[in-house]
């Protein structure tokens, strides 16, 4: 309705929240790439002596993803500001 | 040594506690003492009923036996937490906005509001969910069971399924006290929610007690427990990509579904910005909870006896150690995992059955005439308390025929592909204005039969529901359609085969569906709210008590019932509560009958869920509610705004035109009577100064002449003044200075003198009906004389009939008298009727020097008696109708 009058060009403040939240929208993408990379380790060789075949190393691997993940997003959420929200979903900036 | 007598103790006094710190959140809660209760620590600790006891007990089973594996299922919610940006907040949204009570309300209230779709999404979770409860059966009596073998006292363990028994049992009568003690209009448990709260940290510490135990105490440090893992069994990482992808996506779209995670994360949410703490929080705390799970794990497989359950490895370590107090905090942790994962999912599903399958058969068996709200209640409350103990008698079951011997994970599995058959309704309905309620009935009936028949049935193993021979060969030796390689897809795994092609053709179907159906005006409305829910609702506020609620209610009831119904039936409704004014008190009588009136209207379910928005503690304005019904009321009333206007254009059109022409008509006759009255004015004034300049200047006149010029100058002057009391007596009458005397005479003495003043008895034959006129009135007399005097003479004067003939007709009719007087002339030419009792109106040139102002006058008298004249058309000649009322105070009033 009112949200078709959304100014092209808007204020340095709104543009660096609306990034905030495109952000938001890519942590679960970008989380979902980080917990498919082990993966590619998978040792299909005889010779487990790689790091990337051995369960203890993708374990921590995955564990330092998981609280960094965390972490983003508690940062994210908290610069996350629900209030020009009503124009998201055509609002251009 | 810890005997089974005192671990039951333990049991019991720890459910006395969690039911302690239940009522007394209840109790802070109503009298709003419960601002901590609404922390969002809270509500992230309440989200940790994900984390069951096959979280607790079975993660570290599901990591024995297929190493890493077991994260997935808390990987898939931490990427949906993460994202709550995207699809949780909506979800919460929407709830809040909706006054959602469970996911099968979600979905039906999504698509048009649809019981039929309620019914299905409730069915589907309680035959989902069955082994899920199952599960935490199985793994509350596993526990129960290691205590017992380690207890020397008691020489005979108890069977298996006695304690599963019993444990229902007890978890059905715990839920019903802590889930149904009231009935609360907002389905918020506060209680609840604080108990369970309490339990995610009692199984998180447990959890990382054992943890620290293990990893400190039993391996000898990180380093060292790294050093085992690598010398373990499951050393190596080969988790097959396809199970590690698709059940990181099976657990992220059963942690949307799962009735009991909706429950905690849509229905019990305070505050939609909780998730902002939860979005960190929880994540954290699933990490925290997988933390400890390979270690344990490994530590079980490198110490305990071959063909020990790794299930139990959290409380046989411990156990085995001599860790007691250890191994009872574990089996606290347990224990809290699978009863507050029991308690939230029996509410959660008891509230969706006693909402849309028992409540709507119990109003339409009773006929929902008679029922008033404390019934209602105590039904709803019934209702819930038999589906609670109903759902765990089916765990129960599902526990006796499954044997009670399969790992927790395969079990709980198979729940979450039967909930995750929501998931494209769901998101479909969040984000998709085009999802149509055929189609996600569509979608999820192809979903569940499939999940059926590959998953969940062969689950009992092949003997029992599925004969060997159809897991084998199909279905009637057809290979294509075994249950296990559905279409050809050989050597999958079955979990992954049932998730692959149970969504996929759900999500075809419900697309195709969707594609192909059109959408009732309800869905569209409701698609409209729930896609746009930011729009619609952008300050959540909250509502005053009292008459704002009634003004608000009368808003919203005035524009979907039309504002003169509504204020007809708020008017009564106050009447009936004794109240002046259109706003009656919001008691629960007028509420009941208000949403029996608005159903009429929008339909039961709307009408509901209207008002409970106004009258529940709303956080949507009924501005918001009414910006999506704007959508289509607008267009409605603009349609038929338009209509009525042309209409009224059309008739506009045609009064001016009419007005016009009847204007011009009058300015014409104006024209023609200022010439006409001029003329004569003048013809007996030029007569009269003619002949008085004779009478002055002929001496010589004959005393015959000079009587004949003065009678002629007396005859002109007397006409002249005719001519002016005329117009003197029109004046008066039409600016109502005229006085009425009312007097009581015979209609026929009326008659005969109007017939003899009128003097054409020599040029007229007058018919009468003499028994007719036998007619008393009331009325002034010589008013009423006037006009029949003036219409005889006028047919005295206009009849030009070869034997002019005048039939006066009297009738008494409706307490009215009617006379018609008709005459056998030409009568009056229809162009001209309309004219005849205006002013000045002269019909054609004619040779009688009437001035035009008789009927004029005529008419003006017969409403000052509160009657009329009109022209009576179709008759044999000129007619006239004058219509008077016989009753005096008729006159009276019309004399005022």
């Amino acid at each position: 309705m009112s949200a078709k009058k959304t100014p092209v060009f808007v204020q340095r403040r709104t543009y660096r929240r609306r990034r905030v939240a495109d952000g938001a929208r890519l942590l679960p993408v970008f989380g979902g790439i980080l917990f498919l990379i082990p993966l590619l380790w998978g040792g299909d060789s005889a010779e487990t002596v790689a790091d990337g075949g051995r369960t203890a190393w993708v374990m921590t691997y995955l564990f330092v993803v998981w609280f960094g993940l965390a972490v983003l997003s508690g940062i994210l959420a908290r610069f996350l500001v629900a209030e020009d929200e009503g124009n998201e979903e055509d609002g251009e900036s | 040594m810890v005997t089974l007598n005192v671990l039951v103790l333990v049991c019991l006094l720890y459910v006395a506690f969690l039911f302690a710190v239940a009522f007394g959140a209840d109790r802070a809660a109503l009298v709003g003492r419960g601002t901590w209760l609404r922390s969002p620590i809270v509500y992230t600790l309440s989200l940790s009923i994900y984390c069951t006891a096959w979280t607790f007990y079975g993660a570290v089973g599901f990591a024995a036996r297929s190493g890493l594996e077991f994260v997935t299922i808390y990987l898939g919610p931490t990427l949906v937490m993460i994202g709550w940006w995207w699809t949780l907040r909506k979800m919460v949204r929407v709830g809040r906005s909706q006054r959602i009570t469970s996911i099968a309300d979600l979905i039906s209230s999504r698509y048009g509001k649809s019981n039929t779709l309620a019914v299905f999404v409730t069915l589907v979770a309680v035959i989902g969910l069955t082994p899920y409860i199952a599960l935490q059966l199985q793994s509350v009596t596993l526990s129960f069971a290691t205590f017992a073998e380690a207890d020397p006292f008691t020489d005979a363990s108890p069977s298996q399924q006695s304690t599963a028994f019993w444990v229902a049992a007890g978890l059905a009568v715990f839920t019903i006290l802590f889930g149904t003690r009231n009935l609360d209009a907002n389905e918020r448990h506060h209680g609840v929610v604080m108990a369970i709260a309490l339990e995610a940290v009692v199984k998180l510490f447990a959890l990382l007690a054992v943890g620290v135990f293990v990893v400190w105490g039993l391996a000898g440090g990180v380093g060292e427990t790294l050093a085992r893992i690598d010398s373990s069994p499951i050393a190596r990482w080969e988790v097959p990509g396809s199970r590690w992808v698709g059940l990181t996506l099976l657990s992220a779209a059963a942690f949307m579904c799962l009735p009991r995670m909706f429950q905690v994360m849509v229905v019990e949410s305070e505050d939609e910005d909780h998730l902002r703490m939860a979005a960190w929080a929880f994540p954290t705390y699933l990490a925290l909870m997988s933390l400890f799970v390979v270690p344990i794990a490994v530590m079980g497989l490198e110490l305990m006896p071959e063909g020990a359950n790794p299930d139990l490895f959290v409380l046989t370590l411990p156990l085995m150690n001599g860790q007691e107090g250890l191994a009872i905090l574990s089996f606290l942790g347990g224990f809290s995992s699978a009863t507050s994962m029991v308690i939230v999912a029996a509410i959660a599903l008891s509230t969706m059955v006693s909402n849309h399958i028992v409540m709507p058969i119990w109003l339409w068996s009773t006929g929902g005439g008679a029922m008033v709200s404390g019934d209602v209640r105590s039904v709803a409350l019934l209702a819930r308390r038999l589906s609670i103990a109903v759902i765990l008698f089916l765990g129960y079951c599902y526990f006796r025929l499954s044997g009670g011997g399969t790992a927790l994970a395969a079990i709980g599995l198979i729940s979450f592909v039967g909930v995750a058959q929501f998931l494209p309704a769901l998101m479909g309905g969040l984000f998709w204005r085009g999802a149509t309620r055929s189609g996600a009935l569509a979608g999820l009936s192809v979903g569940f039969v499939l999940w059926l028949y590959c998953l969940f049935l062969p689950s009992f193993g092949a003997s029992q529901v599925m004969p060997y021979s159809v897991m084998q060969n199909g279905p009637f030796g057809i290979g294509w359609l075994r249950p296990q390689a559905l279409f050809g897809a050989d050597g999958m795994d079955p979990v992954i085969h049932a998730v692959m092609w149970s969504v996929l053709l759900n999500t075809c179907t419900f697309l195709g569906a969707s594609l192909l159906t059109l959408p009732k005006p309800i869905e569209r409305l409701q698609g409209a709210q729930f896609v746009n829910v930011f729009q619609h609702s952008q300050t959540p506020g909250s509502w005053s008590g009292g008459l704002a609620r009634s003004e608000d209610l009368m808003i919203m009831s005035q524009r979907i019932m039309g504002a003169s119904e509504a204020q007809a039936m708020f008017s009564r409704e106050a009447r009936k509560q004794g109240i002046a004014g259109y706003l009656p008190e919001p008691t629960p009588d007028f509420l009941q009958t208000l949403e029996r009136e608005l159903s009429g209207s929008v339909g039961a379910a709307t009408a509901h869920a209207m008002i409970s928005q106004i009258v529940g503690r709303a956080t949507v304005s009924v501005e918001d509610l009414m910006a999506v019904a704007d959508e289509t009321a607008q267009i409605m009333e603009y349609s038929s705004k338009l209509e009525a206007k042309t209409e009224e254009q059309a008739r506009t059109a045609r009064q001016l035109r009419e007005v016009n022409e009847k204007l011009t008509q009058i300015s014409v006759q104006k024209d023609a009577f200022l010439s006409q009255i001029s003329h004569e004015l003048r013809t007996p004034m030029t007569s009269i100064r003619s002949f008085s300049e004779i009478l002055r200047d002929g001496a010589g006149l004959s005393e015959a002449d000079h009587s004949k010029y003065a009678s002629i100058i007396l005859e002109e002057a007397t006409r002249l003044t005719r001519l002016l009391d005329d117009l003197l007596d029109l004046s008066v009458l039409e600016n109502g200075q005229v006085v009425l005397n009312s007097q009581t005479g015979q209609l026929s003495d009326m008659l005969d003198r109007a017939v003899s003043a009128a003097g054409v008895q020599d040029r007229l034959r007058i018919h009468r009906r003499r028994e007719a006129e036998k007619i008393t009135l009331h009325t002034d007399l010589d008013r009423l004389a006037q006009v029949f005097i003036n219409l005889i003479s006028n047919a005295g004067k206009y009849c030009d009939a070869a034997d002019p003939a005048l039939t006066i007709r009297p009738q008494a009719e409706n307490g009215n008298l009617v006379v018609d007087f008709i005459d056998n002339g030409p009568g009056i030419p229809t162009d001209q009727q309309a004219m005849i009792f205006e002013k000045f109106s002269r019909i054609g040139q004619t040779k009688a020097g009437g001035a035009g102002l008789g009927l004029a006058i005529c008419r003006e008298i017969m409403g000052r008696l509160g009657g009329d004249i009109t022209y009576l058309p179709g008759q044999e000649g000129a007619a006239f109708r004058v219509v008077l009322p016989l009753r005096d105070d008729a006159l009276a009033q019309a004399a005022q």
